[in-house]
């Protein structure tokens, strides 16, 4: 009895296949050693740096540096940890995975929403253990409960936005090494805002590009919403969204032609 | 003019070209092939045969000219194109940390199956490719063998009707080899069309009905195996020695009689050379043999082989573009 395979009757939609891709890179990611842990740990060695090293000799106004510190250091974590995005993207292009399913008859943007779901699933994590950390490093709320949980959900909407720019990076290189080295163009945009030092104290021609490129509000968003204010919350959400709306179409249409 | 037809030609390339910048990959290619055969697309490596292989697949669109796979264009209608085709990489592109059935019911699902049909048509292609062993085991452990296999399984749980294979074999060990060849031949009883990429030509030969050779961006040539050999036209006349020390000498007398170059195998005392009029230049070089007092194991008059074929048609690249008619100075090397 030779059993055959009949085809299937339908294509995918968008949902089942972006699933499936999600599934898969959620898989890979749990199933390599070192993956998780690697990205905790490199995020509280930095905190803890900070926090502890360079800390003593930053003055941010009245209140201890660790308050204006994890709140900013929360929100861009994934800048830091998303080159690993953009290497896994590269190296599924290099290995031949991509082509596999493009290859498939599934919608092309299910791929690129399959792996920003997946990816930012795994930036909650990192993004809540490193806020864990924090209150261990002295962070404390100083507004309620609540506004806490508000900053942390927009500090996971930034780790969606950026997951998206880190896939393009991913996507734009031609091989892992490309992908991490071009990821260190986020670190620019991360020590060049408000994220760990006030813009005021840096050099005047600096202040404009520390000013007007979207970290600077989008950490001043985070800080605020703590304290129960919506300061810089409108900017920091347009700018959240206008990064996805210019990123997201990119990356399928790189899939496309990838 | 959408709809595929019974009739439609497996595949059909009309001045299909593809540039990357400056590079042109595919220069023009001209190719109908039959349904119901497996192709061997053969060339020397950079020949074009990767990009045609990703240019059916859909993952690289023409710059010009048309394809048309089983009467689908890929410009037009990638996804009924993407329905039809089942693709193994030159890489074997399977996701290492997941095991070998885990693969297969993704790859089932993103095909469209239904959960239950997906875990069915997994089970299937484990047997069909001898897998049961290892189906629940990461890829990761896998021998090369077992990782073309499941690739090739991979591109097979969505019951394609045109499985395309990448230089399948390449970097496998002898084993891995005929491994992939079994299943390919599994597959190819079981009615699957294939077109396969190789620069090997044993492998075109133990597996193709029907042999495409791409140089340059061009199909060079098209046809049956035995339409190929005979298109090159001359047999080869063989001469296999008691002595190898005496293979010099008879490499001249194939040069004097037929006056082409003649092939020296050192290692299987074998001298060869194509001829034109076989049988007065075999009377000849018998004759000649005997004069100069060369004993001989064996002579005799053959097919040219699929490799003596092959450089015929690529032979002299360096220099000329590469036309049919490169081939008819074709001597055996």
């Amino acid at each position: 009895m030779t059993q055959t395979i009949t085809a299937p009757l339908s294509v995918p939609g968008t949902g089942r296949a972006s699933l499936e891709v999600t599934r898969r890179a959620l898989r890979k990611y749990f199933r390599t050693p070192g993956l998780i842990a690697m990205g905790i740990v490199q995020s509280v060695m930095f905190l803890f740096s900070f926090r502890f090293v360079f800390g003593g000799a930053v003055t941010t106004g009245a209140s201890s540096y660790v308050y204006y510190l994890v709140p900013g250091y929360v929100a861009t974590i994934v800048l830091f940890t998303g080159g690993g995005i953009a290497v896994a993207v590269a190296e599924d292009g290099v290995q031949g995975f991509t082509d596999r399913l493009l290859s498939l008859p599934i919608p092309r943007r299910a791929l690129v929403l399959g792996r920003t779901v997946a990816d930012s699933s795994t930036n909650a994590w990192s993004i809540c253990a490193t806020a864990a950390f924090g209150f261990a490093f002295g962070f404390r709320l100083e507004g309620s409960v609540a506004q806490g949980l508000a900053a942390l959900g927009l500090c996971l909407l930034y780790g969606v936005v950026f997951t998206v720019v880190f896939i393009v990076i991913g996507l734009v290189a031609s091989n892992s090494q490309a992908a991490q080295g071009m990821s260190m163009v986020a670190f620019v945009f991360a020590f060049i805002s408000s994220t760990y030092v006030p813009v005021s104290t840096m050099p005047g021609w600096l202040q404009p590009f520390a000013k007007y490129q979207p970290i600077t509000p989008m950490v001043d968003a985070v800080r605020s919403v703590l304290v129960g204010s919506t300061n810089d919350l409108a900017l920091a959400l347009v700018w959240s969204a206008l990064l996805i709306v210019i990123f997201a179409p990119i990356a399928v249409l790189r899939y496309r032609h990838a | 003019m959408n709809s595929s037809t019974q009739i439609a030609p497996l595949l059909e390339a009309s001045d299909l070209t593809v540039r990357f910048g400056k590079i042109t990959a595919l220069d023009g290619l001209n190719l109908v092939a039959p349904p119901g055969e497996v192709v061997a697309i053969l060339g020397p490596n950079g020949a074009g045969k990767t990009t045609f292989v990703r240019t059916i697949a859909t993952l690289i669109e023409p710059s010009s000219g048309t394809l048309q796979v089983r009467g689908n264009d890929v410009v037009r209608n990638p996804l009924a194109v993407r329905r039809d085709i089942g693709l193994a990489g030159q890489y074997a592109a399977v996701e290492p940390t997941m095991t070998g059935r885990e693969n297969l019911v993704m790859t089932a699902r993103l095909f469209g199956h239904p959960k239950k049909a997906a875990n069915r048509a997994a089970s299937i292609v484990i047997e069909q490719l001898s897998l049961e062993e290892v189906a629940d085991r990461r890829a990761s452990t896998y021998s090369g063998g077992q990782r073309r296999r499941l690739d090739l399984g991979a591109s097979l749980v969505g019951a394609p009707r045109l499985l395309l294979l990448d230089e399948p074999t390449t970097g496998l060990d002898p084993a891995g080899r005929s491994e992939v060849w079994d299943a390919v031949r599994t597959l190819v009883s079981a009615g699957t069309d294939v077109v396969l990429t190789t620069h090997y030509l044993d492998e075109a030969n133990e597996l193709a009905d029907h042999v495409v050779v791409i140089d340059h961006g061009k199909a060079i040539a098209s046809g049956t195996l035995g339409d190929l050999k005979a298109s090159v036209g001359r047999d080869v006349i063989e001469i296999a020695l008691a002595d190898s020390s005496r293979l010099e000498a008879v490499g001249q007398i194939l040069r004097d009689v037929t006056s082409n170059q003649a092939t020296l195998d050192h290692s299987g005392r074998r001298a060869s050379a194509s001829t034109t009029d076989h049988t007065s230049q075999l009377t000849a070089t018998i004759h000649r043999l005997d004069e100069a007092g060369i004993a001989v194991d064996e002579i005799g008059l053959r097919r040219p082989t699929l490799d003596e074929v092959f450089l015929a048609l690529t032979g002299d690249r360096a220099d000329t573009p590469t036309t049919v008619g490169a081939s008819q100075n074709g001597s055996a090397r």
